[in-house]
């Protein structure tokens, strides 16, 4: 495997839970049972209720493009050679967006609304990444 | 609450004139500026009794700025919240001194981003050095290739797809700041352009071209402001506050729609404190870091319906002669951008409204109301807003 040259997360104890999921392949959100209220990133307290009543619920894993950018310029190693990409902010079916590429397509495809879903890239031997693509 | 509406005005100001300055630190353009502002209020450093900055290099910068300068502050803020912190500042003085704390602040900000190398709009995380990233909201992002530019661009596209903006009406904020530029001669750009340029130029991140992007200068600048009672002995006509609002806009857990910037919420307790209405503002100085900021600003701010931007920023009517001249000094996309602009933004109003440049095409006419509105971080992930209104009466 090529060696990752692309910024990587850090895992902290309330985050390990999603990357744990993205490992097997699974996108895994939060719920909290005190107000049902979903979000994005994920936290150790409910940001609406301010609870820690959370749960982790399986997203479905789709969404829609909420807005997305074509990038041509940026001159972070690893995403220097990469340009043009696409990063977007999808909407999950669950309601809330989150940051992504959305990558096995021409960038020029890309249209706000598209229907999407989650893809898994392996970075590392510990790490596993979402991306997300159109809905084949 | 209080009544903060002329609780205090800026007395003196300075722009330090340099848009490129290898040979100096960011310190020394501060004290340069802090220097150069009292004297132009007819103060001396024992007047100081608040100590306002904000820097996202110097580190502990008001810390450093006091030991730099000698001074022993007894009131001190370096909030930081983007390059929109100035008008927080702002607001912060004019609340400590309507309390009594202290009777006379300096708000002083510099930065060399351009003979430094920094890429601010397109560095990515890579700016910061390729740290290890926080585990929110970083960890989250920064993977996924963001840019400055990139997040403004994200807003651009979403809000040509809901509104029929066009990459024409984007160019218009960009041809209006050169224009005013020309009319500067300190500013980094000066050449006229038109929207056929800038639509037929590179793209930086889609739909924004490089003329829709900042500069990136060096420069720095200062503003002291004063009680009532202070600003009748200075040597300039002061300049009152007469409003002030601050905000934070973020992705809500992601579930706000960030197309309401924070000037939706800034701008009414302004306003209110102020007891004016958009039709008495004469003219304003609205942060561009890119021309989408201006736009959305504009909207949310209320000077127009949300949606209603791009014709408004059109034919001509935020240049100068037109109904709301707008960033006079060619603002950030044409005169100058040190890695944060809001600083300019007070001290622009600050000489229209003294009428500094009367019996010249730069000069709005009969300028009473000012508004000033500073947007620091991104619209598309999180940011500030802070809205000022200023006036000559």
């Amino acid at each position: 495997m090529p060696e990752w040259n692309k910024p990587l997360p850090t895992i902290a104890g309330e985050t390990k839970v999603f990357w744990d999921g993205c490992k097997k392949g699974e996108l895994i959100i939060q719920k909290c049972d005190s107000c049902n209220d979903y979000q994005f990133y994920p936290r150790g307290i409910c940001s609406n209720c301010w609870t820690t009543d959370i749960k982790w619920v399986h997203s479905t894993g789709r969404g829609k493009v909420w807005t997305y950018t074509i990038t041509y310029q940026n001159r972070t190693p690893g995403f220097a050679e990469d340009v043009p990409y696409v990063l977007a902010l999808v909407e999950l079916d669950e309601g809330v967006k989150m940051f992504t590429n959305i990558i096995e397509c021409d960038p020029k495809e890309v249209k706000i609304g598209m229907d999407v879903e989650v893809t898994f890239v392996k970075a590392n031997n510990f790490i596993t990444i979402p991306y997300f693509k159109p809905v084949s | 609450m209080v009544n903060l509406n002329h609780g205090a005005a800026i007395v003196g100001i300075h722009e330090h004139q340099t848009r490129y300055a290898p040979d100096k630190s960011e310190l020394q353009i501060q004290g340069e500026s802090v220097i150069k502002a009292l004297e132009d209020a007819g103060l001396s450093k024992n007047d100081v009794e608040g100590l306002f900055t904000a820097s996202s290099t110097i580190r502990n910068s008001g810390l450093n700025l006091a030991d730099y300068l000698d001074m022993y502050p007894k009131y001190v803020d370096n909030t930081t919240v983007g390059g929109g912190s100035f008008e927080f500042h702002l607001s912060h003085a004019l609340t400590a001194i309507a309390a009594g704390r202290i009777k006379c602040a300096v708000i002083t900000y510099s930065s060399l981003a351009k003979s430094g190398g920094i890429s601010v709009g397109t560095g990515g995380v890579a700016r910061f050095g390729h740290p290890r990233l926080d585990p929110s909201p970083d960890s989250f992002e920064e993977i996924y290739g963001l840019t400055t530019v990139g997040l403004y661009a994200m807003i651009a596209r979403r809000h040509m797809e809901l509104f029929g903006t066009t990459s024409e009406q984007l160019a218009e904020v960009a041809v209006a700041m050169r224009r005013h530029a020309g009319l500067n001669p300190e500013a980094q750009f000066r050449d006229p352009i038109t929207v056929s340029d800038v639509v037929n130029s590179r793209v930086i991140s889609d739909p924004l071209h490089l003329p829709d992007c900042c500069v990136i200068t060096d420069g720095g600048g200062a503003v002291v402001i004063a009680s009532p009672e202070l600003a009748k002995d200075c040597k300039q006509t002061p300049v009152w506050i007469l409003g002030v609002g601050e905000a934070l806009a973020h992705q809500g857990a992601g579930k706000r729609d960030l197309m309401y910037i924070a000037a939706k919420q800034s701008h009414g307790p302004a306003f209110e404190m102020a007891g004016v209405k958009h039709s008495d503002i004469d003219m304003a100085m609205v942060y561009d870091s890119f021309t989408i900021t201006v736009i959305e600003t504009l909207e949310d701010l209320g000077f127009c319906e949300k949606g209603e931007g791009g014709q408004f920023v059109s034919n001509g009517r935020i240049q100068l002669g037109g109904e709301l001249p707008l960033n006079t000094d060619g603002g950030g996309l044409s005169s100058n951008h040190p890695g944060m602009r809001g600083i300019f933004l007070l001290l622009e109003a600050t000489r229209q409204l003294r009428h500094e440049f009367e019996g010249t095409e730069r000069q709005v006419p009969n300028c009473n109301i000012a508004l000033c509105h500073g947007t620091g971080g991104a619209l598309g992930s999180r940011h500030s807003g802070g809205t000022v209104i200023l006036g000559r009466n």
